[in-house]
């Protein structure tokens, strides 16, 4: 079994310690290329967001990074383990390390809210039935639905559904929650409290976010780092700060990108 | 060139295609749209296809007070012409909106064909439906193989089987099922009854009703009736289920919470098909040969003799070996629509897809691993 080399030792940019480490990563079904030579690291405490344009392969890559699918090519290391090679104990480890939130919310029809959050607990602990109920309303309190606890997915809207797949995702206090598109299909209000729900729960929880989104608004909101993908050139184009990409020196299209297609709006080559 | 303001008005666009000096010059003239363009689509390539000596065609669109994206279409269908020829094509007397729209509009490599255009041969057809057979007997063959590891699973975790899921699906699978089961076992047991009443009878036997009737429904109808209803009802609705949590991520979210989806959603599904299918059976076959009573009562028979007679035709290996079939039979409905809902793919038509094939697959398998049991019994000799 790979683990990933002087874990724990590297310096990490925003003070904590590396968590995440993508190496040569290349996405690819029925043979064809989706993203290919993808490489970057996410450190403790950290919100890296992974954006691009519409099919640039941002859900695909985040969907490799929790192991739902296999790279074509690469390693993915999570807290020092190969995501690929995990199996058996190190795998349920893994899961239980990270949440997810998925674009849909994946919020399972028929369980309600509180139910929904308690899955987890009741898979990973040996908790008594009233600690998971007193922990399951605490996460849903965290994003403002405690008093929807006992309503069914299909009975709230989905700003409140995206809200409570975040409470899921928290529920065994991983270190690091994955984020698919939180704010798709939100109006900006939505939207901005969520970014805020990010904020605070990395500050209070010192939560390592990888968010997946196209929302220029959310990524200059929460976005420590961005890791750029661009769909003409299938690869990764550049890992900085938004604002520094809004400036990128060398690369038009990202500058273009990064102004919402205002001004500067060359876009390179393919393969370029 | 804009126009179109009374949607009702005929409207009319004329082609003309001429070869001269070197060049076929194409004037189109009128209203181009949709409409108009089918007529005319035909004629003219067909009289370029005709012309030769040309080495440039050029349309003229001077004519048009109307064109729009079906008229592209077909300027961009002759860019592609003259790349094949190898000829240079211009576009004359277009306005400036409509030059700049067949700008963005012209292909970037015409002489590249579309995969989608592509057809396959009935040969490749055939070699494809091959796989896809081989590959569908290979995946069921696994997945079989995966629910027989979870089956073993649930007997020695029992604490950790969803009995209460369980208890929800037999009601829907088994409880509910029981009048549609009854109503068609009854009218096989009818119908049966009364097409072999008329041939028996012209030989003087059909005291012999209830024997037939009885080893039929016992070892065969009543099993195969019951797992068909049950491919219908709950096979489909296995897949339905199963291929809207695959669409709304939610099985991608139960991997990732690190619970087994076979185990979390098929193995309560399997454990109620498995309880409930053989009491079902059996109250389809009670129907059936209640059903059969009816056409013996009204030729004469004594429900005293009818029951006689099937109990000393139908003996107790009969009876479980019609058990087991539905035991099994559930098993591989379960299994085919549980499958199909966890293969289905993204798109608002998938999950109905899966359905189809659930229901599809359950019943051919079925009526398949019948004629198997049926041939095995027999050199058994049970």
């Amino acid at each position: 079994m790979t683990t990933m080399p002087d874990m724990q030792k590297k310096p990490a940019s925003s003070g904590g310690a590396e968590v995440i480490r993508v190496e040569n990563f290349h996405a690819a079904f029925s043979g064809r290329t989706v993203i290919k030579d993808v490489n970057f690291t996410v450190n403790a405490g950290e919100i890296v967001v992974i954006a691009g344009g519409s099919g640039c392969g941002k859900s695909v890559t985040m969907k490799h990074m929790i192991g739902l699918f296999k790279p074509a090519g690469g390693r993915i290391f999570i807290n020092g383990q190969n995501v690929e090679e995990a199996r058996g104990e190190a795998r349920r480890a893994l899961l239980r390390s990270m949440g997810v939130m998925y674009q849909s919310g994946a919020l399972f029809g028929s369980l309600t809210l509180l139910e929904n959050v308690r899955v987890p607990l009741e898979e990973f602990t040996k908790l008594s039935a009233d600690a998971m109920e007193a922990i399951c309303l605490s996460k849903l309190k965290l994003v403002g639905l405690e008093k929807a606890a006992d309503r069914l997915p299909s009975e709230i809207s989905g700003g409140m559904q995206k809200r409570a797949a975040i409470a899921r995702a928290l529920a065994l206090d991983p270190k690091i929650v994955f984020l698919d598109e939180p704010s798709a299909g939100l109006d900006p209000l939505m939207s901005a409290e969520l970014d805020r729900l990010i904020l605070d729960l990395r500050s209070l929880m010192g939560i390592t976010f990888i968010v997946v989104t196209h929302e220029l608004a959310s990524i200059f909101t929460i976005a420590d780092r961005c890791v750029v993908l661009d769909a003409a050139r299938k690869t990764m184009v550049a890992d900085d700060s938004p604002q520094n990409l809004l400036k990128h020196p060398d690369d038009p299209w990202i500058r273009s990108f990064f102004s919402r297609g205002e001004g500067d709006n060359t876009k390179p080559e393919a393969g370029a | 060139m804009a126009d179109a303001s009374d949607p009702g008005a005929v409207r009319h666009c004329d082609a003309s295609v001429e070869i001269a000096d070197g060049r076929a010059i194409i004037r189109l003239t009128g209203h181009l749209d949709a409409d108009t363009l089918a007529p005319l689509w035909g004629r003219v390539f067909r009289e370029l296809r005709a012309g030769d000596g040309y080495t440039a065609i050029v349309v003229d669109g001077a004519g048009l007070d109307y064109c729009d994206g079906a008229g592209i279409g077909l300027f961009v269908e002759l860019d592609r012409e003259a790349k094949r020829r190898g000829v240079s094509i211009e576009f004359a007397g277009l306005t400036d909106g409509l030059s700049s729209l067949l700008d963005r509009a012209l292909l970037a490599d015409p002489t590249v064909e579309p995969d989608l255009d592509r057809g396959m041969s009935s040969i490749e057809h055939i070699g494809r439906a091959t796989a896809t057979i081989l590959k569908d007997c290979h995946t069921l063959i696994a997945f079989v193989g995966e629910l027989c590891a979870t089956l073993a699973w649930a007997v020695t975790h029992p604490h950790q089987v969803r009995f209460r899921e369980a208890f929800v699906i037999a009601e829907k699978a088994g409880v509910n099922a029981v009048p549609v089961v009854c109503l068609l076992g009854w009218l096989m047991g009818v119908i049966i009854s009364f097409q072999s009443a008329a041939a028996l009878r012209e030989l003087g036997v059909e005291s012999l009703i209830p024997t037939m009737l009885g080893i039929a429904m016992v070892r065969e109808l009543g099993p195969l009736v019951t797992a068909i209803i049950l491919a219908g009802r709950s096979g489909s609705a296995f897949a339905a289920e199963l291929g809207t949590m695959k669409v709304t991520e939610e099985i991608n979210a139960l991997t990732t919470l690190g619970i087994n989806p076979t185990r979390y959603l098929v193995a309560p599904r399997l454990l109620a098909a498995m309880a409930m299918t053989p009491l079902l059976s059996i109250f389809g076959t009670l129907s059936g040969l209640l059903g059969g009573y009816l056409v013996m009562a009204s030729m004469g028979f004594s429900f005293t003799f009818y029951v006689n007679e099937i109990v000393r035709a139908v003996d107790s290996v009969d009876f479980l070996q019609g058990l087991f079939k539905a035991v099994v039979f559930a098993f591989l409905v379960t299994a085919v629509g549980c499958l199909k809902g966890l293969e289905t793919r993204s798109g608002p038509g998938a999950v109905g897809d899966s359905t189809t094939r659930a229901v599809v697959a359950g019943i051919v398998l079925v009526i398949a691993v019948n004629g198997i049991f049926g041939v095995a019994f027999f050199y058994i000799g049970i």
